[in-house]
């Protein structure tokens, strides 16, 4: 799944019913951490809802590249999650920097649920991914 | 009579659409929305009449002295204490438990004093109590609650000790909006030498409050759960209480005498209104309680029981719900969980059908850690709610759920 995907099948779906029933599916693709990994030291503030969040350093096709995994309880969270691991995960820090994802998030009308709450914990989500690019560049 | 749809008429936020969608607001608890009267009152009162309060001899700022103290007058009336002094304008009623907590911890708390509160309770008045716990060495005693919000005499008595200096309670659980036999504990607590904060920032607006006859020796509450602006809120002590507390904030009107070696301060209430208060919030708040007033003696609680109780019908009937509290059936929260969907993923849902509620722990984990639950979904009523919202809001539910089916 690309972005550019997520973003053409929601062109298709205009009313909003279909699209949370879409969020709320593709959350289903998110795998689960393992059971210890639902962690203090794992959990990202926020009050809404829970979210897990774990970042990884991989080496893929040679490249440093970070790979994020994480969880949430609520479902239309983990779609977001998967939206924001799309965006972000197995990119090297430079790419991830470059990333308008503001932007990209405005295409899917998701701007509001991500970045203007601290509530759903997406936004501490999104800060810790950039701060852990900035350090590697 | 009260007329619900008249009244509606008085909030213009509620002429508003949301996605396309008239706006159901069922978040009052959090804070409620204003009446036109407040808001242009606020808008008048600084085109004509502002100035900085009791500091100067000129014309506006005695206009503006004379509308705020109106202000405390009408505070006082409005929940029936002896005398103005007696109210002191905080920022809210978060910052009224603080100043209790922190001008209790000068002289009358020692190490090992106890102070009892409920399972219920907002962390606004949980956290105030971790600082003195910290800063000199209380002990904080917990009463639970039935799973209805319910708290017993007994159960306050058997947390009772000798140490036991001061009992911190909610009028309304915010969550389960129980109703407390207050009067009972209060007197039980002055039989023992016990003083008692009463958190009123739920039932303010629901219920019936008067000092003389609830007898607490403190009561809270915040100006914006009560129609008015953020950033007010009221402290009510006993007149004999409050006139021996030392302050808590310096500077501004509480002192009486500044030096380079000391300082005396000022009589209540200026002792505790530190700096430049806020003006234009206390008047907009004295407004928000003549239009609560009037809404109330044309018959408001009865308006509000009679949509309460059609909303925790209507609610039962939705499947795969759990509603806490649902024995409180004139309660003005209705919380709740939906099995296998999140309280997050219903409010994100319903919202864009225009309706607002709340989802998360309400400030209140040591409750939801009790009802066994990280979170729960909350609706609220005000005034303006009516049933129409109520069928709006059954309906968005009943139509989100079947995402999760």
């Amino acid at each position: 799944m690309s972005l550019q995907s997520i973003i053409d099948d929601f062109e298709f779906l205009d009313d909003w019913d279909d699209r949370y029933k879409y969020i709320i599916d593709i959350g289903k693709t998110l795998n689960s951490l393992s059971e210890g990994e639902y962690n203090d030291t794992n959990k990202v503030d926020g009050c809404a809802s829970q979210v897990w969040f774990i970042v990884e350093e991989k080496v893929i096709r040679g490249k440093n590249v970070l790979k994020f995994r994480g969880d949430s309880d609520a479902f239309i969270v983990k779609g977001l999650i998967v939206i924001i691991f799309t965006m972000f995960s197995e990119k090297t820090p430079e790419d991830i920097l470059k990333i308008d994802f503001i932007g990209e998030l405005r295409k899917l009308q998701l701007q509001e649920n991500i970045s203007q709450q601290r509530s759903n914990g997406l936004t501490a989500m999104i800060n810790t991914v950039i701060s852990e690019a900035q350090k590697r560049v | 009579m009260f007329d619900v749809e008249e009244t509606r008429g008085d909030f213009p936020i509620l002429n508003k659409e949301i996605y396309g969608k008239p706006l159901v607001y069922l978040d009052s608890a959090a804070s409620a929305q204003k009446p036109s009267k407040v808001i242009n009152y606020i808008k008048n009162f600084q085109e004509n009449d502002y100035a900085n309060v009791h500091r100067g001899l000129h014309f506006l700022s005695n206009a503006s002295t004379d509308e705020f103290e109106s202000s405390r007058k009408k505070v006082k009336n409005f929940i029936n204490a002896e005398r103005e002094e007696e109210i002191i304008f905080t920022l809210g009623a978060t910052d009224s438990i603080n100043l209790v907590a922190h001008s209790l911890a000068e002289n009358f708390f020692q190490k090992g004093d106890e102070v009892i509160l409920t399972v219920m309770e907002h962390h606004s008045n949980i956290v105030p109590w971790h600082f003195l716990r910290d800063k000199c060495g209380i002990k904080i005693k917990w009463v639970d609650c039935d799973k209805q919000g319910n708290i017993s005499l007994d159960d306050i008595r058997e947390a009772t000790t000798q140490k036991t200096k001061f009992i911190s309670i909610t009028q309304m659980s915010n969550v389960l909006g129980s109703d407390i036999a207050l009067k009972e504990i209060i007197k039980f607590a002055h039989e023992n030498k016990i003083l008692v904060l009463v958190d009123g920032c739920q039932g303010i607006s629901h219920k019936e409050t008067d000092m003389k006859d609830l007898d607490c020796d403190f009561y809270v509450f915040s100006g914006h759960k009560l129609y008015g602006p953020t950033g007010v809120g009221v402290l009510y002590g006993k007149y004999d209480i409050l006139k021996d507390m030392p302050p808590w904030r310096g500077g501004g009107e509480m002192i009486r005498e500044v030096s380079k070696e000391s300082v005396s301060y000022a009589d209540i209430p200026s002792r505790f209104e530190a700096g430049t208060p806020n003006i234009i919030q206390a008047v907009g708040l004295g407004v928000a309680i003549d239009y609560f007033v009037s809404k109330k003696n044309e018959g408001l609680f009865k308006h509000e029981e009679e949509i309460s109780k059609y909303f925790h019908n209507e609610i039962q009937c939705v499947k795969k719900i759990n509603v806490y509290g649902e024995k409180n059936i004139t309660s003005p929260m209705i919380t709740f969980t939906v099995d296998g969907a999140h309280p997050h993923d219903i409010a994100t849902i319903i919202d864009r059908e225009g309706v607002a509620i709340r989802a998360g722990h309400h400030c209140c984990q040591p409750l939801m850690k009790f009802l066994n639950v990280s979170s729960t979904a909350r609706a609220s009523i005000g005034m303006y709610t009516n049933k129409s919202d109520v069928d709006i809001f059954v309906k968005a539910l009943d139509k989100a759920i079947t995402f999760f089916d």
